[in-house]
């Protein structure tokens, strides 16, 4: 059908050439030598103004990562990164101390409002309408840290925020001013010996956002930090510890993008979550990293860790993902259900185009009494890509009554990409209930006759499909995302039909 | 105690070799091809955990000696071999016996061969120079250690072709048997090569006599099906709880044909049973299916690779195990659908019953498929007995383990019923059922 593959060729090049945030702002920083050793680890520490113990974390976490090699059994192939050709700090130059967000520097005011972030305390964001009848209320206001390279520039809310008793600051900040919270839970579900990515993040974090929520508190807001990758040569390695004390509720929002460029760039995050006794997380991120071009040059590589552990007794952590960027995804979100009763949840929608690789999935490690997870992953491929889930479910002796339901669908669009599926199930407690269903398959001719059949374009046929295929996903995430993920889907499925 | 090493067993292996290249089978090609296969081995040493494709059979941990090869049997050895095949007698098969991993002309049935079936010894083979047919024995993939070492090592087996268009009436039995001598290691490698048109039935049995302990089996077959061929394959696991056994097949499927196999495992301290299948032409279909019914402190690994090279080839595998004590079973099932493989209709399905709060099962059914336009599914369940349907049975008098038995029997007996032939189903079935009778 030469035809039509041409229609599909030509339609994936407007498909990458479709990426919205990859203009770059032009802006002096404040960079760290090129290259990785113990003074860069030193260097950022200082810039950071951080205690004596902060450093000795990170120098112990660099020693260790020079004795690790770089993991392997991942299905993505990637020419080999030279950690010393990187930039691990660069920060806009500051003009002088801050003290309100309008001395923020106007290019980066401008590029939050091209990216559609609301830095001024706005109550929405862009594409979400006011309820009917005029005002916005409250809790649909969002509380947002950006995080530009190396640092964060501006967080808001923070004063409504304090008043309900919620810290939500940078993690460099907390650092300095709740050291006792960080260095109680800081590593302590991502150890920094975990794995290579994890270690070096460890070293040469440079920020994140930090979020305790204190007993029996229900955020009165989503929270949210939208990282951007700006300079060129430069790694963005940030970490993000969020605590739910007992009882607390905290609905988290996270979003990505960067410039595009023709050369690879390192994103290696680490994010930890704590929920204790009866807490529950949301976590929920829409990965948009620039893909690459339609050859598969440039592109992020996206190597991140992110845990979650249900530590109290009917706690509660819910991952929920819309991942279509990034050259490289490697990511698993993570529940260690240690506390009775505890559940964890997984929901992911994967696109991959052009020659993204995606290897991404969960791990529910059940170690605690009748602990429930559930998985539903959904991985559309098309182009040239290739796209893996990989997913661990595991009850250890102790987890009696463990029940996990797992459901993973692929879709392939075209005949050149790959779709995958490595699930690993372990039951070690007799009372565990696994189950586990995993379809891959193509949309069904007799689907899109039947909708075109009714007066829909072939295009908006498989529209509806996909949109169909992944609601599950969709329903999940907070209202305010599932504008963007809708707009997300829409731009990486148009014109896929072949 | 004729141990030649403890622990360093990766090691030992190698020494092993060295001690008795001189005495093995073949010369020429095949002499190159078990040192290419030996060198395959030491590159890659023992299988551990850290290899992906071992990662819940660490045989360094697991395999503690390394045995020496078992010597030729003596009449002693023939007759305690005869007395243990004796009460597994299978009504209508042609029997043919690898004592120790030596075939046994006494003990095997080689008489009025039918019209196009040609059974011979693979040491007979080897002896008589090289030959195509010894050179496809060879020709397996040395990427997997353990079948390299099968390579370098295989001192017999059974080399059974059947000419093109011959159906054959009588089912074929290969019976593995260890005599009980010393704990000694044996290797052997069978190939089976069915013409266009051809059809047969194999089974394969796996056993022990009473004095045999603490012995090592490791096994290879080659099966080529030709184009629009039926091929049955049934494979019996009942050697010694203490006794090792890594067993390797290697199907390719012509055009049109059908293959279907059934696998039960309840012997044997530490399995594996590895199978390639790959489809090489149009229009084929394998289904596979397999029990575990494990106790104690067995350890049964389960790797199936379903290989779909060409399109419009069907592949159905489903997996049971029953695992009680502190049992552990491992299945890992992996279907690739090539880049051209269209139309390719696959499907896996592996279920896990667990018995007891020590035992383990550890399932990873994968899929990579590079292909659009096809229907892959698979799917995965772990759990215990229903408990209301145990409380039903004992509602109506039935005592506890008799009415887990018959649970059990129903969640094995769907995968047993998936054997055609009949007598070979009652023996899969009279096997489940000794299984379950020691519990009660």
């Amino acid at each position: 059908m030469p035809a039509v593959q041409e229609t599909v060729e030509r339609v994936r090049r407007i498909d990458v050439d479709q990426y919205r945030y990859g203009f770059e702002t032009l802006i002096e920083s404040d960079k760290a030598p090129k290259g990785l050793s113990e003074d860069t680890v030193r260097f950022i520490s200082a810039k950071k103004n951080e205690p004596a113990w902060m450093l000795e974390w990170r120098l112990e976490a660099f020693r260790r990562w020079l004795t690790m090699t770089e993991p392997t059994w991942a299905r993505v192939n990637y020419p080999k990164i030279d950690y010393q050709d990187i930039y691990y700090y660069a920060a806009p130059k500051p003009k002088k101390t801050l003290s309100s967000i309008d001395e923020i520097d106007p290019e980066i005011l401008k590029t939050y409002e091209k990216l559609g972030i609301p830095l001024r305390e706005v109550a929405i964001l862009e594409g979400v309408e006011p309820p009917p009848g005029g005002e916005p209320s409250a809790n649909r206001k969002i509380a947002v840290d950006a995080v530009f390279d190396s640092v964060s520039v501006a967080t808001t809310f923070q004063k409504e925020l304090k008043k309900a008793g919620v810290i939500f600051m940078p993690i460099s900040e907390a650092i300095r001013e709740h050291p006792e919270l960080v260095q109680k839970y800081l590593g302590s579900v991502v150890p920094t010996s975990d794995n290579y990515f994890a270690t070096l993040n460890s070293a040469v974090f440079s920020d994140g956002s930090f979020v305790y929520v204190p007993p029996g508190v229900r955020c009165p807001m989503e929270l949210s930090t939208y990282f951007r990758i700006n300079e060129r040569n430069t790694g963005q390695f940030e970490r993000t510890l969020i605590i739910a004390d007992k009882g607390s509720y905290v609905s988290y929002l996270e979003g990505c993008t960067a410039p595009q460029r023709d050369e690879n760039q390192l994103h290696a995050a680490v994010v930890e979550l704590v929920a204790l006794d009866d807490a529950e997380i949301k976590y929920s991120t829409v990965q948009n990293w620039y893909p690459g071009n339609s050859e598969g040059k440039g592109g992020i590589y996206n190597f991140v860790t992110k845990r979650g552990d249900c530590r109290g007794k009917n706690s509660k952590i819910s991952w929920t993902q819309v991942e279509t960027g990034s050259a490289i995804t490697w990511k698993y979100p993570s529940c260690i259900l240690r506390g009775d009763n505890s559940s964890g949840e997984f929901y992911s929608i994967a696109i991959s185009n052009g020659y993204q690789q995606v290897d991404s999935g969960t791990k529910m490690i059940h170690l605690g009494k009748n602990t429930s997870s559930r998985i539903i992953s959904k991985g559309i491929a098309a182009g040239k890509s290739q796209n893996t889930y990989r997913g661990l479910v595991s009850a250890h002796r102790k987890a009696t009554g463990a029940r996990n339901y797992t459901a993973c669908d692929s879709l392939l669009i075209g005949d050149k990409c790959g779709a995958h599926t490595v699930p690993y199930v372990e039951a070690k407690n007799s009372s565990a209930t696994f189950e586990h269903e995993a379809t891959t398959s193509k949309i069904s001719e007799d689907v899109l006759f039947y909708c075109i059949q009714r007066g829909l374009s072939q295009e908006e046929a498989v529209g509806l499909v996909v949109n169909g295929f992944v609601k599950d996903v969709l329903q999940q995430l907070p209202m305010e995302f599932a504008v963007e993920a809708q707009k997300l889907i829409s731009i990486s499925l148009e014109g896929s039909v072949g | 105690m004729n141990v030649v090493a403890k622990t360093e067993t990766g090691r030992a292996v190698g020494d092993g070799f060295a001690l008795v290249r001189d005495r093995l089978p073949g010369g020429g090609k095949i002499a190159d091809l078990r040192r290419e296969a030996f060198e395959a081995y030491e590159r890659a040493g023992l299988p551990h955990r850290r290899i992906e494709d071992w990662k819940y059979t660490d045989l360094r941990a697991l395999m503690r000696e390394v045995l020496p090869l078992a010597p030729r049997p003596d009449a002693a050895a023939l007759s305690r071999a005869a007395a243990a095949t004796k009460p597994q007698l299978i009504g209508g098969v042609r029997r043919l016996v690898l004592v120790d991993g030596v075939f046994a002309p006494s003990l095997s049935d080689l008489g009025n061969l039918e019209k196009g079936l040609t059974i011979r010894p693979l040491r007979e083979l080897l002896d008589a120079g090289d030959s195509a047919l010894s050179t496809q024995a060879f020709a397996f993939d040395n990427s997997n250690p353990m079948i390299a070492l099968n390579g370098a090592m295989a001192t017999d087996g059974v080399v059974i072709e059947v000419a093109d268009g011959t159906v054959l009436a009588q089912p074929l039995q290969i019976i593995h048997v260890a005599s009980g001598g010393a704990p000694a290691a044996m290797f052997t490698r069978s190939l089976l090569r069915l013409g266009r048109d051809a059809g047969a039935t194999l089974v394969e049995s796996h056993l022990a006599a009473d004095v045999a302990t603490a012995y090592q089996t490791y096994n290879a077959l080659v099966v080529s099906i030709g184009d629009n061929a039926r091929f049955e394959h049934v494979r019996l696991v009942e050697d010694a709880f203490d006794a090792f056994n890594i067993s390797s097949v290697n199907v390719s499927l012509g055009a049109h044909a059908h293959y279907s196999t059934f696998g039960l495992t309840s012997g044997a301290g530490v399995s594996r049973y590895q199978m390639t299948v790959t489809f090489a032409g149009e229009g084929s279909r394998v289904e596979t299916n397999g029990v575990n019914l494990l106790n104690g402190k067995q350890h049964a690994d389960t790797t199936l690779f379903m290989d779909h090279a060409v399109p419009n080839c069907a592949s159905r595998e489903a997996f049971r195990a029953v695992v009680d004590d502190r049992a552990r079973s491992v299945f890992q099932g992996r279907i690739i659908v090539r880049p051209d493989a269209q139309k390719t209709d696959a499907k896996m399905m592996t279920r896990a019953l667990l018995l007891s709060d020590e035992a383990e099962a550890d399932n990873k059914p994968e899929l990579e498929i590079f292909a659009d336009d096809v229907t892959c599914g698979h799917g995965a369940t772990t759990g215990a007995l229903d408990e209301s349907l145990l409380f039903y049975l004992r509602a109506r008098g039935l005592p506890e383990k008799e009415a887990e038995a018959l649970l059990i029997q129903a969640f094995v007996g769907e995968a047993i019923e998936q054997i055609a032939n009949d007598a070979l189903r009652e023996v899969a079935i009279a096997t489940a059922q000794r299984w379950l009778e020691a519990r009660v």
